[in-house]
Parts: structure tokens; sequence; C-alpha cells
């Protein structure tokens, strides 16, 4: 079967599936289970009505349970044994990864990504977001900033290298050390700086998203505490920054954890750029290297990252339920 | 409020300038893959993108027939023009000026013309800058010699890549596999979030608060630690690497963000309405296929628009959940593994190639972008 077919039979079984799911269980459950008559109706309603929420929530649970939840044990268990997943080894992928200079490196630039990208990004929305604020054609330009989310990470790679490339006919840098005199370099292969130039990439990318959160978060700042201020003889930059900053910093900090979430996960850019080559691994990208063919190796790493994410997991369980209260 | 942005004509002024520059510092990037797109593969190599309205200097080769030969007073002659040869015909259309002409593949641009070489089959040569050309020799040549030359030739723009990547090289095919991965990955996903999540809103259960913190703690798993594991389970039951895998791997890996996204939606909902309608005996089931479902359309289209940007994009699982063969690869796969490598300096296939797997997401997004955004502003914990 070819499949496009496969798909929209997939559509079909699993949108009629899922409604049909839905219908069926509560049908069963309000005339079969609990029937709402008889003797015992109000118990039975009362009855239905504990039961509902979990049908509603079953499918989702499910899922999510076998596609996210399960896969963090899995992993665990997995990355203790070896290669062929036959004989136990403990926590000996760990020690052998510690000891492998291509892991620290990319710890090393694991943790270059989490500072740098979180921080340069949300800087630049925060910039183009006051810049645009009052700006007659402030929607285009943040329209146009925001596009690159649109790309995918592969895309985004072949844009850069149109920028990156050592050819000075199709790469800008290289044009213009070229039309300055200078001898054409490969960026790329610049070490410890080449792992900047990949960053830039995914900060040209992300810069639009927390402009846009960023932009809606300065939209809501009370007018009258700027008032106040610019009455009180505040100049623009002490409105800015002791005014309007620390009103959104909550804002600022989801922004800056949701960067940083996503930087722990991304791999397309340095698979497409170097492949890991020239000291530019990342955690993500150096996983990669053993999917398929050391699944011991494979998920130690990816727990590895895990351990990293968890105390902005942390945080943001917190924060989701503060909010809640 | 007013001289935040600019307090005086200098200050607007500034920050009119200031967001210009970024703005284009943000599409230059872009611009470079759509212009080099539409430029012939010659041009590519021997120009910037940025150059590309101008005329280049391009490199050409004729091979010169001996058999035009004449004797004249001891000495053989060769005349003729080097924009004369029928297969540079379509390149010159009206005549050429030659820049610098050569007899050496290694240097097509030796000697400016007008200069007289030496050949090496012996005599000398002489190109001059309409074309033109004479060999003189000592005895007659057998075989007439190669000329390399240098020309200005106008800005090309051409759709032959399009046709090169759509047509001939297996594009086609990754783009329908790449439709056929996203379209039920973003469908599916959103009915069971949606009833997960009016349940999470709506529903009093005990555990709620747990569920809601278990939903925001696993939309930060990281995808790297469900690879494995997962790939073996789907191995063990027997669907293995295949579209069904990556379809309800899609919709796992989904489901957070859309149950986070809708519960935080629906719980905006007006409590009177859903009140109102259990009073007058509506069921749950009732209340949320006609009530919630359709006052929450914002919120599943925001969520439809990421999931669809997000299975469209993706690479990781696509990569780890298809096969590698080229009957199931999706763009991104083919992109990154295949013309990366095999296609690693034909500029004018990687950019099309680009463009053609950006150009829906890019549709969809200026065409649904007050969704997206609503949705963004909505799914970040505030």
């Amino acid at each position: 079967m070819p499949p496009v077919l496969q798909g929209i039979l997939t559509i079909v079984i699993g949108v009629g599936g899922c409604i049909g799911y839905f219908y069926a269980s509560n049908l069963i459950l309000d005339k079969v289970i609990f029937p709402a008559k008889g003797p015992k109706a109000g118990r039975n309603i009362n009855r239905a009505n504990q039961v509902r929420p979990w049908l509603f929530l079953f499918p989702a649970m499910f899922a999510l349970g076998l596609y996210l939840a399960y896969p963090v044990v899995g992993s665990f268990y997995r990355s203790l044994f070896d290669r062929s997943g036959a004989n136990f080894i403990g926590l000996g992928n760990y020690a052998d990864l510690f000891s492998e200079a291509g892991f620290r490196t990319a710890v090393f630039n694991n943790l270059l990504w989490v500072l740098f990208v979180p921080a340069a990004a949300t800087f630049f929305g925060l910039l183009i977001a006051q810049l645009t604020d009052r700006l007659s054609w402030g929607n285009i330009a943040k329209s146009l900033i925001f596009m690159p989310m649109a790309i995918s990470f592969v895309g985004a790679s072949l844009i850069w290298r149109f920028v990156y490339s050592a050819n000075p006919d199709i790469g800008i840098i290289n044009a213009i050390r070229d039309s300055m005199g200078l001898v054409a370099l490969d960026p790329l292969q610049v070490r410890f700086w080449n792992n900047f130039f990949l960053m830039f990439i995914l900060i040209w990318i992300q810069t639009g998203f927390a402009m846009v959160i960023l932009s809606a978060a300065l939209r809501g700042i009370p007018e009258e505490t700027i008032e106040a201020a610019i009455i009180d003889g505040a100049n623009p930059f002490q409105v800015f920054f002791k005014i309007k900053v620390p009103q959104i910093m909550g804002t600022i900090l989801v922004v800056w954890t949701t960067i940083t979430i996503l930087v722990l996960k991304v791999f397309d850019i340095v698979y497409t750029m170097t492949g890991g080559n020239f000291g530019t691994h990342i955690l993500p990208s150096y996983m990669m290297t053993y999917m398929f063919r050391d699944d011991g190796r494979a998920t130690a790493v990816a727990f590895v990252i895990m351990i990293l994410v968890l105390p902005v997991m942390i945080w943001n369980i917190r924060q989701a339920r503060q909010e809640m209260r | 409020m007013d001289n935040i942005a600019g307090q005086n004509q200098g200050g607007r002024v500034a920050v009119n300038i200031t967001v210009l520059i970024l703005v284009l510092l943000w599409l230059l990037p872009t611009i470079g893959l759509f212009v080099s797109s539409f430029r012939d593969r010659d041009q590519i190599s021997n120009s910037g993108w940025w150059q590309a309205p101008f005329a280049v200097d391009l490199n050409f080769r004729t091979r010169i027939a001996s058999d035009g030969m004449r004797e004249e007073a001891g000495r053989f002659i060769l005349e003729g023009n080097v924009f004369d040869d029928p297969s540079l015909a379509s390149d010159f259309p009206d005549g050429g000026v030659v820049s610098a002409f050569g007899t050496r593949a290694v240097e097509p641009g030796e000697f400016p013309p007008g200069e007289t070489v030496e050949l090496r089959t012996g005599g000398t040569l002489v190109v001059n800058a309409d074309g033109s050309y004479l060999i003189e020799a000592n005895e007659e040549l057998t075989r007439g010699p190669t000329l390399y030359f240098e020309a200005r030739t106008p800005p090309k723009f051409t759709l032959a890549n399009y046709r090169t990547v759509m047509f001939a090289d297996g594009m086609d095919r990754a783009f329908i596999n790449t439709l056929t991965v996203a379209i039920p990955a973003t469908i599916i996903p959103i009915l069971i979030a949606a009833f997960a999540a009016y349940a999470l809103a709506w529903m009093d259960f005990p555990g709620r608060g747990l569920l809601i913190a278990a939903v925001v703690g696993l939309l930060v798993v990281p995808l790297q630690l469900a690879l494995v594991p997962l790939l073996s389970l789907h191995t063990s039951i027997g669907i293995g690497q295949s579209f069904l895998g990556i379809w309800l791997a899609h919709t796992g890996f989904g489901l957070p963000l859309a149950v986070y996204l809708l519960r935080n939606y629906m719980v905006g909902l007006p409590r009177d309405i859903i009140e109102g309608a259990k009073v007058d005996g509506a069921t749950d089931f009732q209340i949320f296929v006609r009530i919630i479902l359709p006052l929450s359309f914002p919120a599943l289209a925001s969520f439809a628009i990421f999931q669809f940007l997000w299975t469209w994009n993706d690479l990781l699982v696509a990569k780890v959940f298809l096969p590698s063969g080229a009957d199931s690869q999706v763009m991104t796969v083919k992109i990154a593994d295949d013309l990366l490598g095999s296609r690693g300096g034909d500029w004018g296939i990687l950019a099309t190639a680009a463009f053609v797997s950006i150009a829906v997401p890019l549709l969809v997004f200026f065409t649904m972008q007050r969704y997206l955004v609503r949705g963004l502003l909505a799914g970040s914990v505030k």
C-alpha cells in the first residue's frame, strides 16, 4: 500500500477511533455500568462522574506514559548494559564516556551553548521588542524577524552555508575578507570560535520567539508606572532598565528557560554544518554518533542530557503549580 | 510614553535605522538562498549571489577545427571567431567580449586580448576582444588547438535547478513523504489532547494538580531519551521503522504541548456557559463536543500549526523512526544525508532543495501567523 493511502487511512482510523472510543466509553459508562435509573440512580450518577475524567484522560495518559515517561526509565535501564544489551555493566558506559575526550568536548560545548544561546536570543528579542514597540512598521519588522521560526534547522543550516562558506564566491564572510585583501578561511574550522558560529544559527532562529513573547509582555506593562517615572524625570534608558525590565522579569525567565530546553535538544545544526568535526560536537549530536551502533552508550549520553534538563524541569513544574494556586 | 522610542526627531531616526539594519541582517541569509536557487550553475560558482544582477566573467573553452587552415606566403593561417562555436551560441546570442584568453585549462585567463602568444604545438595565436582569432604556423597543424577564454556574460536566471530538484533528484518523492508524515502526525494528537485538556480544565477529580504538573514536566523531557527504548519497543511489537511508527512517535512527543496549551486555553473559557449547560442536563461529552471544541478553535489551530511545523521540519525523529531507504526519506533527511554528501559542491541544487523544503512552512507561517503568536503566548508558563 502506498504511504499516502496508508496516511489517509491512518487519519480516518485515528480520528474515527478517537471519536468512537470517547462516544462508546461514555455510553457504556452511563447506560451499562452505572445506569442513571432504578433505585440506585443518584449513586450511579455520582459514580459515573467519578470515573468519567479517567475515560477522557486515558488515551493521552497512555501515550504520554509510553512515549515520554517510560523512556526515561527505559533509557536509564538500557544504559546500564553493554553494547549487545546482554551483559549488565553497571555504570560502565558512563565511566567510559567520561574518560573520552570527545565526550568531554561535547559537554563543554553544550555548556557554552546553554549559556550563550538563550542569553543572546533573549537579549536580541528584548532589544527588538522594545525598538519596534512604537514603530509604524513595527509589525512588519517583527514578522520578518520572526520568520526563521518556521524554517527547519536543516534549511537554516543550508541558508547559513551561504554565509560561512570558505569559497569567497559563495560565503559572504569570505567575500568581505576577500575584498579587504585577506585570505579565505573556513569559519567552521576555526577551533573554539566555530561553536559560536554554529550558535548564531540557533540565535537567528530563536530571537523571533523571544521577541514575540517579550513584546506582548512589554505591552502588558501598566502605563501609569511608566508615566510616573517620566514625570519624575527618568530618561529612556532608566525607564527601560529600572521600570520595564523588572516588571517583565518573570517573562524573561520563561523565555530564557524555554530556549535553554530547546538548546539541549537540537542536534540538526551541528549534524548538517560540521558533522561534529573540528571540535563542535554537542551532546545531542554526539549521541547520534552512537545511535544504531551502541545503544548502551547512546542511552547513557541521552541520560546525561536528561540530568542537565532536570533543574529546568523542576523549576518549570514549581512555576506551573504556583500559577495554579 | 512616547519619549521612550524617540523623544526627539534624532532618536526616532536612530530607532528606525537600527531596526532596519536588524531586519536586513535577519533577512540577508534567506535572500541569499532564494536568489541562488534561481541562478545558473556556472554563475553561482563564479560570483556571489549579491552580484547576481550584474554581468559576470565566465570561462569557456572552444575546440578549433584545423580543416579551415590555408597557406599564405609559406605560412599556414587559421582565422575565425570564438563566438561562432555552435555549442556556445546559446550563451552569446549577439556576440560577446573576450576579456582574457589562454591555452591551458588551468589558466584560462592567462593573457589579455590582443596579445600574441606561442602555441605549444608550434606557431602563434592571438585572440582579440571581439572574439576573432588568428593562428599562424610554419607547418600545417593536424589538430586544432583548444582555446580557453573569459567573457562577460549577462546575468542569467533559470528554473533549471527547480526542474532538477523536483523531477530528477527524488525530491518529489521526499516532498510527498514529508507530507505523509506531517499530516496524520498533526491531526491525531489534537483530539486525544483536547479530551484530556477538557478533563484537566473542567472536571474535578483527585490528583488533577499532580497530573497537570506531570504534563508540565514531560514538556521538557529530551526526545533523545525516547529514541532507543521506543525503537526497540516498535521493533518488538512488529511496527519497526515505518510510517506508522513515526506517526505514533510524533503523536506521543507532541501531546504534552497539546494538552498544556489546550488546558490553558480551556480554563479561560467562561464558567457560566459550561455550568449553564450542565444545569440544562447536558452530559460532559455533549458539553465537550458542542461547546468546548468550537470555542477552543483558536487554541486548536495554534497547536496544529506548531505540530505541523515541528513534524515537517523534524530531522531527528525521521532519521530514527523511518527506514533510511530512498522511498521513505523525508526532505530534511534527503538534504542532510543525501544532497549534502553527493551534491556538496552544487550550490544551486542545494539552495533549491532547501527552498523547496522551507516553502510550505513559510506559507503556513505567513498566512497563520496570528494563531501562531497566540499559541506561543498561551504555551509559555507565565
